[in-house]
């Protein structure tokens, strides 16, 4: 680990109010993360799992230590540039894929690129481009209640992938699918990874991604128990 | 832009909802419109009516005259001068003398006002040039008000006494040789109209008036002993009965208008509570919390702008409509100056402050609820936590 680390955590607390006292989600966390990764962060429900990944997203502020994605520390972000450094550099995947109902497929994953303010034609060539990437070209006009689960999945990967982030946050993105979904999608953002480059961090306990990962890092009442890296041959 | 292009596809995308807050605020619109029009047609036709048949281009009143009080009205008459005398000739102005007296209509006895005027003149509609024609000297002309409450008819003579300059009673037949249709009541009601010249004989007021009415010509200026009263004097009591009416219909609006935002202010309430998880969406995907409130806001004034279309689509031909034929009063006796078929005015001016009233007051009753997106936490927001 070097110091071109695209994510760097040192002694990372987050607590949460709780009644009068204080949950500690997170205790001191120390890692970094390299460019093009694809990494997942395991453990049981309320390990921490997504508030690290909350706070790698800049959804959310450490209590103590210090964060840095892109050499941008995560506390001192204001609400603008934290936005900024979303829109421009982080992809989100979520296990309930969050689409927007009203819209669209193509409008759904225009959207990341309307706040980036490019023109109409732009859009539609980046978005036709992601569809090819996750094979939904025939599913644009199609709105997100009329798709399966796999293939709303789907369609999050390519919202979170239409700006060319450096870096994808997935939150369980399995948790829902069936074991042929998910393999389907697994396989679809390994693919990016490689050959984009795209850095993926997973927060997860599905058996199924673990067998993609190259990196498991292992959460336990908020803190690291466990950071493996994982040789390809052992990869599905 | 986006805010307004992102909130225009979530609102048509709500459906039913968006429906039924906009039909009910579309309506608030057209009423404030109609109700208003009526209002500002009332005002103008009534403007336009008394300058016609009783103030003229304003009036020349003596000092100590005061139309609202019959104890000035003996001691208020004047010679006229050759310069006023002059102005009449010309067409400037008309005078008129005004003498209280007592009608005696089958026996009754009611108090009357009698005004003297010349049946030449041209300044005023009254129909004076009849009394011109008929036979008798003694010829009157009263308005329909007055003939209903009197039960006179053309043709009519009644007994009417007065006093003369000193005081002394004299008592004659006069004959109703027209019945005008007026809508100023204070042109109408216990009014009788007589030759100035007559009049002046019958007071012994020898070439005096009361006051003057100033036609379109007359070019102004100070005129002996008499001070001019303006049309915005003269028509105040008007201007305030109006105003009085609108502020009574402010209540009625303002109510209709508070059912529509109140309804908008539940739909954002509900929609941010329903809708966190796009909230928190909408702050993992870039934009920031103000950007959030925006949409949302946004989205609550839209509202406005789609009732406003919904408005116009049903509302112009109902203007239009009501326009050409007018909106009928039957025959309307309420003491004010009101035509018994109103045309409503609809300004340019009225719409758009309505429009402007409406669109920002739904603006206000979005935000309101909206501002509480900047207090959210977006993981929370991702989760759909209540907060």
């Amino acid at each position: 680990m070097g110091n071109s680390s695209l994510i760097k955590i040192e002694r990372l607390i987050k607590r949460f109010p709780v009644g009068k006292g204080y949950f500690t989600a997170l205790n001191g966390i120390n890692l970094n993360i390299e460019a093009g990764e694809f990494t997942g962060i395991v453990g049981p429900s309320g390990s921490g799992k997504t508030t690290l990944l909350n706070i790698i997203g800049s959804l959310d502020t450490p209590s103590e230590g210090t964060t840095t994605v892109l050499d941008r520390s995560i506390s001192d972000l204001s609400s603008k540039q934290a936005a900024q450094l979303r829109n421009n550099h982080i992809g989100f995947i979520f296990q309930t894929y969050n689409l927007f109902p009203l819209y669209s497929v193509f409008e759904n994953i225009e959207f990341a690129l309307l706040l980036q303010h490019k023109t109409a034609a732009q859009r539609r060539k980046a978005v036709m481009r992601s569809l090819e990437w996750v094979g939904l070209t025939d599913k644009i006009k199609s709105k997100p209640a009329m798709l399966s689960g796999g293939e709303c999945q789907r369609v999050a990967i390519a919202r979170s992938m239409v700006k060319r982030p450096e870096i994808i946050l997935a939150d369980e993105p399995t948790a829902n699918l069936d074991s042929e979904n998910s393999h389907h999608i697994l396989q679809t953002m390994k693919k990016l990874n490689e050959e984009l480059k795209v850095t993926f961090l997973f927060a997860t306990h599905d058996e199924k991604v673990m067998k993609y990962l190259n990196r498991i890092i292992t959460l336990k009442d908020g803190k690291v128990t466990d950071d493996t890296a994982v040789l390809q041959t052992q990869n599905v | 832009m986006l805010a307004l292009k992102l909130a225009f596809r979530n609102l048509l995308g709500a459906g039913l909802r968006t429906w039924l807050n906009v039909s009910v605020l579309s309506f608030a619109f057209v009423l404030i419109i109609f109700y208003n029009g009526m209002i500002d047609g009332w005002n103008r036709q009534g403007q336009r009516d008394t300058r016609e048949w009783e103030t003229g281009n304003g009036q020349f009143w003596l000092p100590n005259y005061d139309r609202y009080d019959p104890y000035t009205i003996s001691e208020s008459h004047f010679p006229l001068s050759a310069k006023v005398r002059l102005l009449v000739k010309k067409g400037q102005l008309t005078p008129v003398l005004i003498r209280q007296a007592n009608l005696f209509p089958q026996g009754r006895m009611q108090n009357v006002i009698l005004k003297g005027i010349d049946p030449q003149q041209k300044i005023l509609k009254l129909p004076t040039a009849t009394l011109a024609q008929s036979k008798d000297i003694y010829s009157a002309i009263i308005g329909k008000r007055m003939a209903k409450t009197t039960k006179l008819k053309v043709g009519d003579k009644v007994l009417i006494r007065w006093r003369d300059k000193n005081g002394t009673f004299d008592a004659r037949e006069i004959h109703i040789s027209s019945i005008f249709n007026c809508d100023v009541p204070s042109v109408d009601n216990g009014q009788i109209y007589l030759p100035l010249k007559v009049l002046q004989d019958m007071t012994m007021l020898k070439d005096e008036a009361t006051l003057l009415v100033a036609g379109k010509d007359y070019q102004g200026g100070n005129l002996d002993k008499w001070q001019f009263k303006s049309n915005k004097f003269l028509l105040a009591d008007l201007e305030a009965l109006i105003k009085a009416k609108k502020g009574g219909a402010v209540v009625l609006e303002g109510l209709l208008l508070m059912i529509a935002l109140l309804a908008i202010f539940d739909t954002q309430v509900l929609s941010i509570f329903k809708r966190q998880k796009e909230i928190g969406t909408y702050i993992a995907l870039g934009m920031t919390r103000w950007q959030v409130v925006g949409i949302f806001t946004v989205e609550g004034g839209a509202h406005s702008i789609l009732a406003a279309l919904l408005g116009a689509l049903y509302g112009i031909p109902l203007f239009i409509y009501l326009n050409t034929t007018g909106i009928n009063f039957g025959a309307p006796d309420v003491g004010i100056t009101m035509a018994q078929i109103i045309y409503p005015y609809y300004g340019l001016q009225l719409i758009i402050t309505t429009i402007l009233i409406v669109v920002i007051s739904a603006t206000i009753v979005s935000y309101l609820p909206a501002k509480r997106i900047s207090k959210m936490n977006p993981a929370d927001a991702l989760k759909g936590k209540l907060q």
